[in-house]
């Protein structure tokens, strides 16, 4: 057999020479997007059951109710979340490869040809991932708001409110404190905080930038399983909200 | 020899107008890496075996190959890390024309680093031609220095290997090189006019199958290229910087 040393490796989607399971690393990415991705839009969509005693689910915050808008309230905020994720350093990895094949795994072959990357559109949009960053910044502090609403439990339906914290409190902290751990380890947000400064000893502040940009850097270092950790509890704090609203389960009332 | 055992190979033997994987069997000692058992094979079976080496001990980037189908090292890549029942299958590197068996053409690494703008210091900092930077601020370009220029990156990264585009894309161990200078305390120069059109940045779609197989462990994805893509966007996709660059003159 004499074949050109191209034939030999990989030509056309999946073809490789590699002999372990590159295939279940996209798999898996791609089945639990797929979930969350089916679930938020299920959940944006219905427009009920996103609120129980001081608890009010992240996708639906901040709540804005106005007569004009027909579709479920969700619809008016989710473009930020959705947008600030869809354009994240890291999910473009985790899509380009289980999504888009692009490649699929490393070193196996790809479906397409005609490959132009992130140099034309639409990719070339990603490049505004820093202006989601920033409203992805005051989210934090409005979810952290709805954290301390939370806090405060009506009394026997007046409009004064005791101090009180129940599950659902626990549930909501821990999820801002899992956001803010993957929006402030943000790529643009490193850049932007000290990233971008060469020479800090001759920047204007650059000992604060330099401490900055390290805090940002040790988030930042571990982005992808704030990324994964943060999905999974934006989407099981509003299951949580949801079932206690539709009476399924009963919430614990701490203290 | 003592402890050793039977194994399986199949190398790449040929040139750039064909070949084919030829196996062979060698008696490896305990804890050989690839290299040795292609040395092997060189000195009792094939004495024509072209193989690139030169340090056996992962610091000169001479013996880049594809192990299995991955992008490695031969001599910092263990026999034992493979089940001694199955052929191990060494390849030539992929994104780069084949001389000889496992011998490539890298030259074209080469001539993309000369086209990269020059480190250039800013005037020096003190009367007797001197500068004074700080540790804590040179530590991130020196990350990049530890590349040993093996190519494993470039070899590995999609947009050269399977895309082929040598002409539109400097690929990863260069934008490694670009960012020892770029993010360098001393170095004044602009280089994201060059990264944009030249060096092809664009191309990245950041799926990080060079840091994957980096020997040296450079954070090449994170600590070179997405920075190097942020400064792109200061200076070409961003309206409020442009803004405030004007307002303040900079
Ligand atoms: S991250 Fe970019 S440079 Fe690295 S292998 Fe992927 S596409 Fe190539
Ligand atoms: S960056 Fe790493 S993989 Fe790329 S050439 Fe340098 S040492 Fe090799
Ligand atoms: S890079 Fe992931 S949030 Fe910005
Ligand atoms: S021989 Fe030097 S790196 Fe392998």
């Amino acid at each position: 057999m004499t074949t050109s040393v191209r034939d030999l490796q990989e030509r056309g989607f999946g073809a490789t020479l590699r002999r372990d399971a590159w295939w279940i690393a996209p798999a898996l990415t791609a089945l639990v997007l797929g979930s969350f991705a089916v679930y938020a839009t299920w959940a944006a969509w219905t427009g009920t059951n996103y609120e129980w005693g001081p608890y009010l689910s992240p996708f639906y915050s901040p709540l804005i109710k106005t007569s004009w808008w027909p579709l479920s309230p969700a619809f008016l905020i989710l473009v930020f979340p959705l947008g600030f994720r869809t354009t994240c350093y890291y999910y473009r990895k985790a899509y380009y490869r289980a999504f888009f094949l692009d490649p699929v795994a490393c070193a196996v072959g790809e479906p397409r040809h005609g490959y132009k990357g992130e140099t034309r559109f639409p990719f070339i949009l990603q490049n505004v991932h820093r202006f989601f960053m920033y409203a992805a910044v005051i989210f934090i502090f409005i979810l952290a708001y709805d954290v301390f609403l939370a806090t405060r439990w009506p009394v026997s339906g007046g409009p004064e409110r005791h101090f009180g914290i129940g599950v659902g409190t626990l549930v909501m902290a821990l999820n801002v404190i899992l956001l803010a751990s993957y929006t402030f380890g943000c790529h643009s947000l490193r850049h932007l905080i000290g990233g971008s400064v060469d020479c800090f000893s001759c920047a204007r502040g650059g000992r604060a930038r330099f401490r900055l940009w390290r805090g940002v850097t040790v988030l930042n270092q571990h982005h992808m399983l704030w990324a994964w950790c943060s999905l999974f509890s934006v989407a099981l704090t509003d299951l949580y909200i949801r079932l206690c609203a539709m009476g399924v389960i009963h919430d614990v009332r701490l203290f | 020899m003592a402890g050793a055992e039977q194994r399986r190979f199949r190398l790449f033997r040929g040139t750039r107008e064909g070949g084919e994987l030829k196996e062979y069997q060698v008696a490896a000692g305990e804890g050989w890496v690839v290299l040795d058992a292609v040395h092997a094979i060189q000195a009792e079976q094939a004495p024509d075996l072209a193989v690139r080496w030169n340090c056996k001990a992962g610091k000169c980037g001479s013996c880049s190959a594809e192990i299995n189908g991955k992008p490695r090292l031969m001599c910092m890549t263990r026999m034992s890390d493979y089940p001694a029942d199955e052929p191990i299958t060494v390849m030539p590197m992929k994104a780069f024309p084949v001389i000889k068996d496992l011998v490539t053409d890298v030259s074209w690494n080469y001539e993309v680093a000369k086209r990269i703008p020059a480190f250039q210091p800013r005037a020096p900092d003190n009367a007797d031609g001197t500068w004074r930077m700080y540790q804590y601020e040179v530590e991130r370009p020196q990350e990049f220095r530890k590349c040993i220029e093996c190519f494993l990156c470039q070899d590995v990264c999609h947009v050269l290997r399977t895309h082929g585009k040598h002409d539109a894309f400097m690929g990863p161990a260069m934008l490694v090189r670009a960012a020892v200078y770029e993010m360098h305390p001393l170095d004044k120069a602009e280089r994201h006019e060059h990264l944009r059109r030249e060096g092809g940045i664009g191309y990245c779609n950041i799926t990080k199958c060079c840091t994957e197989v980096c020997p040296e462990s450079i954070t090449i994805t994170d600590n070179a290229i997405i920075p190097l893509k942020e400064r792109v966007v200061d200076a070409h996709y961003d309206p409020l910087a442009a803004l405030w660059r004007r307002l303040t003159a900079r």
